[in-house]
């Protein structure tokens, strides 16, 4: 299947490892990834701060851009910027055409691992890891988009590693966006929550499907000094079987 | 102490932050009650089901609301009621301080009711000499410190237990002790001589039922019963949004909010009061007077998205779900109502002009959506607020606005987005006197731009390709 990669602003510019491992995780699924250098961010930073023009504004330079290509599906190493795509028609109410065109795209566009379970119905990529593994769950690709047991399945089937579920998984970083520099003091005392429930796991690797969060966390993870690293789940899944 | 204001809840949640009795307390309320929660919820199978019967009860409900106001109001009425109709605080206010003073009382006795804390009735009751007196055992507490509610549904969840009895030890002089029960057993002793000379009663209401014109009461401790049975005249203040058709859409009501509110499948009591009492031996007052207040409801009935506000059912759930609100509890917010239902209502009750940082203190995790029994989408309607704020009103951040506005102009071309990147690779060591930047550092390490962008990689691949092609 030939897919189209949404990298997302972050992912380009603070995480590029994350987008190679994207790519090679759905390459070992078997898909063909093309990737559009012309797109830059969906917008999500302005429409979640209130900016509705700007988000707009986005949203259309994103629909045009994804709508020349050829490929079956759009997926992206992020679910928040994936919800983000799939507000879009939210955003033309009053415009039918754009509504249409907005649909459209967020019809095919994906999370990385709800397109490996989902779509592709895979769970094993040949990953291994000799590592003890914790997984957050990040806020809009678990509420927004439902993603639950996707990710844990893709983790489970690591080798070599071992899965520790996080107490409270499903609590939020703190991270927020803008929310995270307007509150400092509030996104901090969150997220001091979730890093000691990541340290208390047990786990060598905190792992989760949205770079922002991981940003977070592991800002905090490095003040800290703590042992535990972040990883993004598609960095855990390009670890090949045969070349540990 | 003086109540926070809503304008400055970002020092209000700092100094909340560091009182670690309010931490600790708070703590409990999540681990407790969120616990109850979900234990309760266990115990029906078709939980989804009643959260969308209930939701499309109230929507229909909402769309006809003036039909089923005046069939309420004439079925209570008809049952013997009087029925007032109060445009906003101040005129409620005056209704029961009319009721109040024409029957000569110089104190009433109090149900717990969020409504009435909204109208600030106790204050306006005090001004003119009536003394309120509190008779939940949590709201008594708290009118005891001179404080506010701090949760809608567990007034006193700010609080530790040691706060309490030291509370009692100052007010009530009782002697020193931590035993529960001791506390509990004077505040009743207390309470029970105020109900047996208390002459007027005020309540809120849970539910307003149009079929039937009957208001419908939940409570524990059984000061509510009290409240509404005791005492000659019985004035409940209700808001206009309490209103629902029938008396057996109370089924799904009755399953959703004790579980929501405090994990329980059923509260104690269920009071239904349908007008007075019939015939001499009947027990009840013999007056209600029932105040339907608007103060500031029928506003948000115009737009869909904000009307759904107006489906709370005051089960609290979403406060105790919240991050922000687990962190710095509800004094913080500076409004009746807080947590994640208090953002949003807050500014469309006072105006955005005075509470427009609220619908920006939240991480917008949707932990809130998910509880809620009636599906209101608390998130919707935080970022339909914000784009209210930041294009009516005199919005202080004018640079956030200049930001994305140049965010938005120059990332709508590859080259200068590529540009910008290379630019904040090279600057970003001088990053920290960016105000935002300074933000985050405090607690976390800023995260580096990395030396490759992803399309640079992917750019070089390609070209690798090409090559050995």
């Amino acid at each position: 299947m030939k897919v189209s990669l949404f990298i997302t602003c972050l992912v380009d510019q603070l995480c590029p490892n994350v987008g190679l491992a994207t790519v090679k995780v759905l390459e070992k699924a078997g898909c063909e990834v093309a990737f559009d250098s012309r797109q830059t961010c969906c917008g999500q930073p302005a429409f979640n701060t209130g900016y509705r023009d700007e988000a707009r504004q986005f949203a259309k330079r994103f629909i045009a851009i994804f709508e020349e290509s050829d490929a079956a599906a759009i997926v992206s190493p992020s679910g928040s910027c994936v919800a983000m795509v799939k507000h879009f028609p939210d955003l033309f109410s009053d415009d039918e055409n754009w509504r249409k065109r907005a649909d459209a795209i967020a019809g095919k566009t994906h999370e990385l691992s709800s397109f490996l379970v989902n779509v592709l119905q895979t769970v094993e990529l040949g990953a291994a890891l000799d590592s003890k593994l914790t997984f957050h769950d990040a806020c809009h690709g678990l509420r927004d988009l439902g993603i639950r047991s996707e990710p844990r399945q893709l983790l489970e089937n690591v080798e070599q590693a071992e899965f520790i579920e996080l107490k409270n998984a499903d609590a939020c970083c703190g991270f927020g966006g803008t929310f995270s520099v307007k509150y400092p003091e509030i996104s901090t005392a969150i997220l001091e929550q979730k890093v000691s429930a990541i340290e208390e796991s047990g786990a060598d690797f905190v792992v989760s499907c949205d770079a922002s969060c991981l940003m977070q966390i592991s800002g905090m993870l490095e003040r800290r000094g703590s042992t535990v690293k972040t990883k993004h789940l598609a960095e855990i899944l390009a670890e090949d079987r045969t070349t540990r | 102490m003086k109540p926070l204001s809503t304008e400055t809840f970002d020092q209000n949640a700092i100094a909340a932050l560091q009182d670690k009795q309010l931490n600790g307390a708070l703590r409990n309320l999540a681990n407790t009650i969120g616990e109850k929660r979900r234990i309760a919820l266990g115990s029906v199978e078709n939980w989804e089901e009643l959260r969308e019967t209930a939701r499309s009860v109230k929507e229909e409900t909402l769309k006809n609301l003036d039909r089923y106001l005046s069939d309420f109001a004439d079925n209570a009425v008809k049952a013997g009621a009087h029925v007032h109709w109060a445009q906003d605080a101040a005129e409620a206010n005056d209704i029961v301080l009319k009721l109040v003073k024409e029957r000569g009382a110089t104190e009433v006795v109090k149900a717990k009711s969020m409504v009435t804390e909204e109208i600030h009735l106790n204050s306006a009751l005090e001004k003119e000499g009536v003394e309120p007196i509190e008779t939940d055992l949590g709201e008594w507490i708290i009118q005891l410190a001179k404080e506010t509610p701090s949760h809608i549904v567990v007034p006193a969840i700010h609080k530790t237990k040691q706060q309490i009895a030291d509370l009692f030890v100052e007010k009530v002089g009782i002697e020193p002790t931590d035993d529960v029960d001791v506390l509990t057993k004077t505040a009743r002793d207390i309470l029970r001589s105020r109900f047996a000379a208390a002459s007027i009663g005020i309540s809120g209401a849970n539910f307003a039922v149009a079929e039937t014109g009957t208001i419908l009461l939940l409570e524990n401790e059984g000061n509510i019963r009290l409240t509404t049975s005791l005492p000659k005249t019985h004035i409940a203040v209700v808001g206009i949004e309490k209103v629902i058709p029938k008396l057996s859409d109370l089924d799904v009501f009755l399953k959703l909010l004790p579980r929501s509110g405090t994990g329980q499948k059923l509260t104690t009591y269920q009071s239904l009061i349908t007008g007075t009492k019939r015939g001499e031996f009947a027990e009840g007052p013999e007056e209600l007077h029932i105040v339907l207040l608007d103060n500031g409801r029928s506003g948000m009935l115009a737009h869909p998205v904000t009307r759904q506000s107006l489906a709370c059912i005051r089960c609290g759930a979403c406060l105790n779900v919240c991050p922000v609100y687990q962190q710095v509890g509800g004094h913080a917010y500076g409004s009746v109502y807080p947590g994640p239902i208090g953002a949003v209502i807050t500014p469309q009750l006072q105006g955005i002009e005075k509470s427009k940082q609220l619908p920006f203190a939240s991480s917008l995790c949707g932990a809130c959506r998910e509880v809620c029994p009636v599906k209101i989408d608390i998130p919707e309607l935080l970022l339909h607020l914000r784009v209210k704020i930041t294009a009516e009103s005199e919005h202080p951040k004018r640079l956030e606005k200049l930001a994305f506005k140049i965010q938005s102009r120059v990332w709508s071309s590859e080259k200068l987005y590529q540009f910008g990147n290379k630019i904040a690779r090279i600057f970003q060591r001088f990053s920290a006197f960016a105000p935002p930047i300074r933000a985050w550092k405090k607690s976390r390490e800023v995260p580096v731009i990395a030396p490759k962008s992803f399309r640079e990689m992917w750019n070089d691949k390609v070209v690798k390709k090409r090559d050995q092609d």
